[in-house]
């Protein structure tokens, strides 16, 4: 039985390893994007990085702190190379390192993303089992209804009338800020989280209900059913896992614009984050703050990715021989 | 022997959205204590969703509405759903056609074949994995340890309707319910199936109630047979019987069409006509506009089962006089396809 | 799992009448999208009909009124006539919106059509590129392509075509490959019929189907980035009149004209549910689930 345990890990490991492999073109583009984001609009990029500020010696100033004038192959190898160090480039605006400014707004962000991802769960989770078992029921019509109405909800409004019932007429949680201490950092994380989950729970609730119908109909269930097993047994042992399967799937794909509305949601809630970072280097054309997220988040969505690929991995054996 | 099953009359209705689907109409029949008794019609005939009906398994829209359905001397027909399930599964279970979907995918057959007496006997763990690993080896599966861990998928189709029947077995039940089990399989791994399924019916008197269309497997499996046609049992008697002189038009024209692998075969030999319409039934015998003996009293009055010796009984208003029914019976190719 | 014997049609029954309203391909679903959607066109097309008020025109001393005297909803901060805002921002919203998404689905669909087609490294490389710019979150980038390309709607148009994109050429792409395994098109080909031809006449159609359900919720998504570029005040210069940046400013003013924000608000959420009752009603149309 041992050799079996270590045979699984083994195929388990080289699940991984190969996921990791195939990213790696994908974070070479990443790169690439993000490189020649500032070479898209015609004309001189130190112009359009100083904006309204550019004079001829800012301008001249700029090439030589970037190499604006070396060829543009040599340019993406230092950016490279730069990169691997964990230089991020320096703030114009801030005069710090990015790498510093991004790790210092990183923690907030990521509590975010947890809070939504829990959130979501909770609430699209029952809603859905809800929905599979009554199938064609009222409860069924109703939850239906939701994903209708929240797809063209845009997260901002959300938040605002978040704050407006919860935060100011109630007075239930804060409604900017994030606070230093841990139990803080929850009471403040609760409406901002709860926005970013309802912009995911629409296209939850609509995927975990068509696969956990899927589930109920297939004939496993039926020899389940056969079995004399309970409800809840079936649900949970039988159901559940096989559902979870194809959700995991689509949270992995919509991770991505999840990801990115944080950046709105942090703005609305004041959230010291990644996201406000990037709105604020916006404001001040502090490009080498903006590329340097941008980076950052294409980096987190990849490797979200990669985590869901392996969590689909481990619950459906059948991907793995993949 | 005392009878294990018993449906008394029993009608299956599924309702669409074009109207009511009659599937199953005033089946009677029985299984007594250790006899395999096997269930034949084409595709829609009705014999699926009537081992269905008796194992409380319809899919959705299907609903039993008329007729008594007792296991083991219980009527369950009136039982809430829960206490059905329960009398049901401690009494009867069932194996499926398609091995590959009626397993979990992401559980190891194993703890499959262990669910039942970890979950609804109690067993420990260990009792529960030994109880599986003997279930296992029962049913003819070489090397159970090493099985043991293995996915669905990574199965052959023999071995995998074997842990589906070690799964049926695993409740201990009295009889099994085996809806088209060998259809998916090839010639060879049929044989091998249906010899567990008598092997266990020898050594521990596990009945068999087999639903199949294929005549060969049931002249080797049963004991007895019920041939069903449009929701209806035709006929209903002893295999050697029915298939040696058999007292029903429709139970003839199955046989004529099964290609004798002796004999030159001149042209395959169908049954002419289109299958009923279970929405709009019509009056009458259901085999009527396809009967070549056919006569005026058919198309009007349904004929009931009539008793025409011990335990043999057609359908038929000329069950009596098989000599007198038309030779055109062989000779009827043309349209109709049995499937 | 059920075997339903179906039995020999009947044109004049029960069965036939329910056929007929089915090929009519009008279900409710649909209905009420178009509707919906129809009535939401159809007012921001009469707005100068339905209010006189002009939506840019400031008035500093009737800033921030409540509704009444002749303001159906009040003004904003600036003495702009909040309802006028609404109708006319409208036009502006759906017009950037539809048009954003017209630009991804031509550049997408050609690009995913010529993948699917002709396969080979064309099609690896197209996929690639689809997995890089898939990896960047979707407002992180058309965010940062506007603020590399300056503010403007012409900016917007750019990003959201250069993001966006990926989304058809998947589409278009796959049901291309689908497509091309079914017989016609192996007919077509065996028939001699030049590649052009066999690509126009027979592929598009189908293909086009599933893009343009797609597009309807894309709308949607395309109409959320815009009015949330505009909350942040990067969408849509002003004075132009647009929800999101109706948003934006009446978020200051949350406490007490706590409609100047949530109204803007509701005005998407009934757009985007019209598209969704559309797209949702295409869906049952073709039976696809």
């Amino acid at each position: 039985m041992g050799r079996e345990e270590v045979e699984d890990r083994m195929r388990h490991l080289a699940y991984v390893g190969r996921r990791l492999v195939a990213m790696i073109p994908v974070a070479f583009g990443v790169t690439l994007i993000v490189f020649f984001m500032i070479h898209l609009v015609p004309g001189d990029p130190a112009r359009t990085l100083l904006g309204v500020r550019a004079t001829d010696e800012s301008v001249a100033a700029l090439h030589v702190r970037f190499g604006l004038d070396q060829p543009l192959w040599k340019q993406y190898l230092d950016f490279l190379g730069r990169l691997v160090h964990g230089d991020l480039g320096q703030s114009f605006f801030y005069n710090v390192d990015v790498s510093e400014l991004v790790v210092g707004r990183l923690p907030a962000t990521i509590w975010l993303l947890v809070a939504a991802t829990i959130l979501a769960l909770a609430i699209s989770l029952p809603l859905a089992v809800l929905a599979a078992t009554h199938q064609g029921g009222p409860v069924d019509q109703v939850v239906r209804a939701v994903p209708l109405l929240g797809l063209g909800m845009p997260s901002v409004w959300v938040g605002i009338m978040l704050v407006l019932l919860l935060g100011l007429k109630v007075r239930a949680f804060p409604v900017s800020g994030f606070g230093t201490t841990p139990a803080q950092h929850v009471s403040s994380i609760v409406l901002p989280g709860l926005t970013v989950a309802l912009a995911l729970t629409p296209i939850l609730i609509r995927s975990l209900r068509t696969s956990l119908i899927g589930v109920l109909d297939s004939d496993y269930v039926v020899t389940a059913r056969a079995k004399g097993l309970s409800r809840g047994r079936i649900i949970t042992a039988h159901t559940l896992r096989n559902a979870a399967v194809s959700s995991v799937t689509v949270l992995g794909v919509n991770i991505a614009y999840l990801v990115g509305s944080t950046l709105v949601v942090e703005r609305v809630f004041g959230l010291p984050g990644l996201g406000t970072l990037m709105l604020d280097a916006i404001f001040n054309r502090d490009f080498p703050v903006v590329q340097g997220v941008t980076l950052v988040f294409a980096v987190m969505v990849v490797l979200i990715n990669l985590g869901t690929d392996v969590v689909h991995g481990a619950l459906d054996p059948r991907v793995e021989l993949a | 022997m005392s009878a294990l099953l018993e449906l008394h009359d029993v009608d299956v209705e599924i309702p669409l959205p074009g109207g009511t689907l009659h599937a199953v109409r005033g089946v009677s029949l029985s299984a007594g204590r250790g006899q395999a008794v096997g269930l034949v019609g084409e595709s829609g005939s009705g014999k699926s969703l009537t081992l269905r009906a008796a194992m409380d398994l319809l899919p959705v829209p299907a609903r039993v509405t008329g007729g008594t359905i007792v296991v083991d001397g219980v009527d369950v027909t009136g039982m809430t759903p829960e206490r059905r399930r329960k009398h049901l599964s401690s009494v009867m279970a069932m194996i499926f056609q398609d091995s590959l979907t009626a397993l979990n995918p992401t559980m190891r057959i194993g703890d499959q074949v262990a669910e039942v007496p970890r979950v609804r006997l109690g067993m420990s763990r260990s009792a529960a994995r030994a109880r599986a690993l003997d279930l296992l080896d029962q049913v003819g599966i070489r090397d159970p340890e090493s099985r043991y861990r293995a996915y669905p998928h990574e199965l052959s189709g023999g071995m995998r309707q074997r842990v589906c029947i070690a799964i049926a077995l695993s409740a201990d039940p009295a009889l099994i319910l085996a809806d088209e089990p060998t259809t998916a399989l090839d010639v060879t791994i049929q044989a091998q199936v249906l010899g567990v399924l008598a092997r266990l019916r020898q050594e521990r008197g596990v009945g068999l109630m087999l639903v199949t269309h294929d005549l060969a497997v049931v002249s080797g499996t049963c004991d007895e047979l019920n041939v069903m046609y449009a929701g209806r049992i035709v006929e209903h008697g002893r295999t050697e019987v029915l298939l040696d002189a058999p007292r029903h038009p429709y139970t003839a024209a199955l046989l004529r069409s099964v290609p004798d692998p002796d004999q030159p075969v001149h042209r395959l030999l169908t049954i002419a006509g289109q299958p009923p319409d279970l929405m709009n039934p019509l009056p009458g015998c259901p085999f009527a506009p396809r009967c070549p003996a056919v006569v005026e009293r058919c198309r009007t009055e349904v004929p009931p089962l009539l008793d025409l010796s011990a335990g043999h009984q057609s359908a038929c208003w000329r069950a009596h006089e098989p000599e007198d029914w038309p030779q055109a019976i062989s000779e009827a190719a043309l349209e109709g396809v049995l499937r | 799992m059920t075997a339903v014997v179906a039995g020999p049609a009947s044109p004049t029954g029960r069965a036939g009448r329910v056929a007929r309203a089915s090929s009519l391909r009008l279900n409710p679903t649909l209905v009420a999208g178009l509707s919906l959607l129809g009535l939401i066109v159809l007012v921001a097309l009469c707005a100068p009909l339905i209010t006189h008020w002009d939506p840019i025109q400031q008035d500093l001393t009737s800033s921030l009124l409540p509704p009444g005297n002749g303001h159906l909803l009040g003004t904003d901060q600036l003495g702009r006539d909040v309802f006028a805002r609404l109708l006319y921002g409208a036009r502006t919203d759906l017009r950037v919106g539809a048009l954003a998404v017209l630009f991804p689905f031509v550049l997408g669909g050609t690009l995913g059509l010529l993948a699917g087609w002709f396969g080979g490294w064309f099609d690896l490389v197209l996929m690639r590129i689809v997995d890089i710019v898939v990896a960047f979150p979707f407002f992180v980038l058309v965010i940062a392509l506007v603020f590399a390309l300056g503010q403007g709607t012409s900016s917007i148009y750019i990003a959201i075509t250069l993001v966006g994109w990926v989304a058809y050429a998947r589409i278009v792409r796959s049901e291309v490959l689908v497509a091309k395994e079914q017989e016609y098109a192996m007919a077509a080909r065996a028939s001699g019929l030049p590649t052009r031809r066999i690509l126009l006449r027979h592929l598009v159609p189908n293909v086009l189907l599933q893009a343009f359900v797609f597009s309807m919720s894309d709308i949607v998504l395309s109409i959320l980035a815009i009015v949330t570029l505009g909350y942040l005040g990067l969408g849509v210069p002003p004075p132009t009149p647009d929800w999101g940046s109706m948003i934006g400013e009446g978020q200051a003013f949350v406490f007490t004209r706590w409609y100047l924000a949530a109204i803007p608000g509701f005005a998407v959420v009934i757009t985007g549910l019209s598209l969704a009752l559309i797209a949702d009603g295409f869906v049952q149309r073709s039976g696809r689930r």
